[in-house]
């Protein structure tokens, strides 16, 4: 999930008796599946909503970049090396389809990455952990990007229709990556050296909590919820979406041949579950609040990135007024 | 010289320019100057880099020395590598990348047009579809070069600076050696004095309407890359990009 604790700025649910007549008629047309266009009348309410949670979507993809930047000059082989490009370029592409989606509720992007900038939006906790070794560039795409489609596959039936639709495309290419991230996993663990298969269990143990946590807090912790529920923006609950993603995930990883750092991880043969351990609750705020061990470094270097290329965008535009007058010109 | 080491020298001196020119664009990665150009980095350093993996593999072909296209990238050390000292240089900023970009796509466009029309079926192939692949680049980069030149103030001084900075290192792109030549004279590598026309034929068309000022033609020009002797920015790159291979040298696979 790239969108953790967004705000939705309402207290309680309102019945569909205290709604304005407005309301009433736009929360019958997401009761009945209805996409939400642009153009279409919206709450206040959802409209900053989805701002938030998509800008954070794009954020997170362009943040996300930087954690595999950090190996894709040290990629292994060119086989490796083509896919970890081809991956950031896909995910550079996300950032832009997604920035698109938001911009048709009105917002804009530079001030939306502004606002990143200023430590005032967010992105998923996820990619303020470092990547230590090669076998992370592997455990990144089948645990974060598993992660991140377990929740997509869900908003690819969100009530906003650009988003939706942002959503069916961008699943695509992250499964594609999932399968390619797990295939680095399996190839180390089945025809690796020692050294190789110590480095997949070592990007499990250091990637799993925090890939947990990319689903947010416990629905009973996560005050906005409801209301996005209701709004259909969001389809399923935090719990919800993190259980499918165990359940689907440990058999995974047995089939690696790897573990879990989770001494409570267990078939239930009641549930039909996978139960696991508490999640370290202390660590995802204080991670959200800034304080994970690499909040500081991806926000300066996206800030340097767009500071210094200040003058470049300054030329582009310069350059493109006087085109255009010239052609006014001739 | 045989024809047949010519061919070989060549391929390397165009797999790892391309090699070294995609790592250093994939540098870049998360620190463009806006998203779009975060793309557009990414898209070209994968071109090169694919381009890079074909002429590896047709390289190792001919070498038969048991060595595969992987142990050719990262397994030689910086005086085995032949790419233009061009592609070597650092990031700098956007000016200098986007210098770099301009001066090697249009020796890179001219070269790869007339290595689609070798009589080598397999040069041929490759280059036929690198070339589309170039031509976007070259189109690319050119825009970039006019762009930051007749843009604002800064832009030009920045982007006037950087082409002071590389002049220096293009000399090696047209300047033809004993490899070069057997492999015109072979049917298969442009000709050297109509590569060296084209490519300052060009140049000085775009730094024109660029606004920009070309360095002199019979300026001293730094060449070494193509014979392995290379700039001290190499070793760096190398150590980086093949750190893995060299660290876990019994892996077999990754």
């Amino acid at each position: 999930m790239y969108a953790q604790l967004v705000e939705t700025g309402s207290k309680r649910l309102k019945t569909l008796e205290e709604m304005s007549p407005e309301e009433r008629a736009f929360q019958e047309k997401v009761d009945a599946e209805t996409k939400i266009e642009p153009k279409n009348w919206m709450p206040e309410g959802y409209r900053k909503t989805l701002i938030r949670q998509i800008s954070q979507h794009a954020h997170s993809e362009v943040v996300g970049m930087l954690p595999e930047g950090n190996w894709v000059t040290r990629a292994p082989t060119l086989k490796r090396k083509l896919q970890l490009m081809a991956k950031i370029q896909d995910e550079a592409g996300h950032g832009l389809y997604l920035y698109s989606a938001m911009e048709t509720l009105g917002a804009d992007r530079d001030e939306e990455i502004e606002k990143l900038h200023q430590g005032k939006a967010k992105y998923s906790s996820i990619f303020n952990y470092p990547t230590l070794n090669w076998a992370d560039m592997g455990a990144v795409g089948w645990l974060v990007d598993g992660a991140a489609i377990v929740n997509q596959v869900v908003l690819q039936r969100t009530s906003y229709g650009p988003y939706s639709r942002a959503m069916i495309r961008i699943c695509k290419e992250e499964s594609f990556h999932q399968r390619q991230g797990y295939q680095i996993l399996l190839d180390m663990m089945r025809e690796g050296t020692e050294e190789q298969k110590a480095m997949v269990q070592d990007a499990i143990n250091r990637l799993w909590w925090p890939a947990l946590m990319m689903f947010g807090p416990h629905d009973d912790e996560s005050p906005n919820s409801q209301q996005s529920m209701a709004w259909k923006i969001k389809r399923k609950s935090n719990d919800e979406l993190r259980q499918m993603f165990i359940d689907q995930t440990v058999p995974q990883l047995e089939f690696l041949g790897c573990t879990a750092p989770d001494p409570d991880l267990k078939w239930n043969e009641e549930t039909g579950h996978y139960d696991f351990g508490e999640i370290n609750w202390q660590e995802f705020y204080d991670v959200l609040k800034g304080n994970g061990p690499c909040n500081r470094e991806r926000i300066s270097t996206r800030k340097k990135a767009i500071d210094e290329g200040a003058w470049v965008r300054e030329a582009a535009v310069a350059y493109a007024k006087k085109q255009k007058q010239r052609a006014e010109a001739a | 010289m045989t024809q047949s080491e010519a061919l070989k020298e060549y391929l390397l001196r165009l797999a790892d320019s391309d090699m070294i020119l995609g790592q250093r664009l994939s540098e870049l990665c998360g620190k463009a100057p806006a998203l779009e150009e975060e793309m557009a980095l990414m898209n070209v350093a994968l071109d090169l880099v694919g381009q890079a993996r074909n002429w590896y593999e047709y390289a190792a072909e001919l070498i038969d020395d048991g060595r595969d296209a992987d142990k050719l990238a990262f397994r030689r050390d910086a005086h085995d590598y032949r790419n233009l000292l061009l592609t070597e240089q650092p990031n700098e900023d956007y000016a200098v990348t986007m210098g770099r970009q301009f001066f090697f796509d249009v020796w890179h466009y001219f070269t790869l047009k007339s290595l689609s029309e070798a009589n080598d079926e397999r040069i041929a192939g490759v280059a036929a579809k690198a070339l589309k692949e170039a031509t976007y680049h070259l189109r690319r980069s050119s825009e970039w070069v006019k762009r930051l030149g007749d843009g604002t103030e800064e832009s030009h001084r920045r982007m006037q600076d950087a082409i002071d900075i590389l002049w220096r290192f293009t000399g090696e792109l047209i300047t033809p050696d004993e490899t070069d030549e057997l492999m015109a004279k072979a049917g298969i590598g442009p000709d050297p004095e109509q590569l060296k026309n084209d490519w300052h034929g060009l140049v000085s068309e775009v730094l024109a309407q660029a606004t920009l000022t070309p360095g002199a033609e019979d300026a001293w020009m730094y060449m070494g890359g193509k014979h392995g002797e290379h700039t001290e920015h190499l070793g760096f790159i190398l150590a980086e990009m093949q750190f893995l291979q060299r660290a876990y040298p019994d892996a077999k696979t990754w």
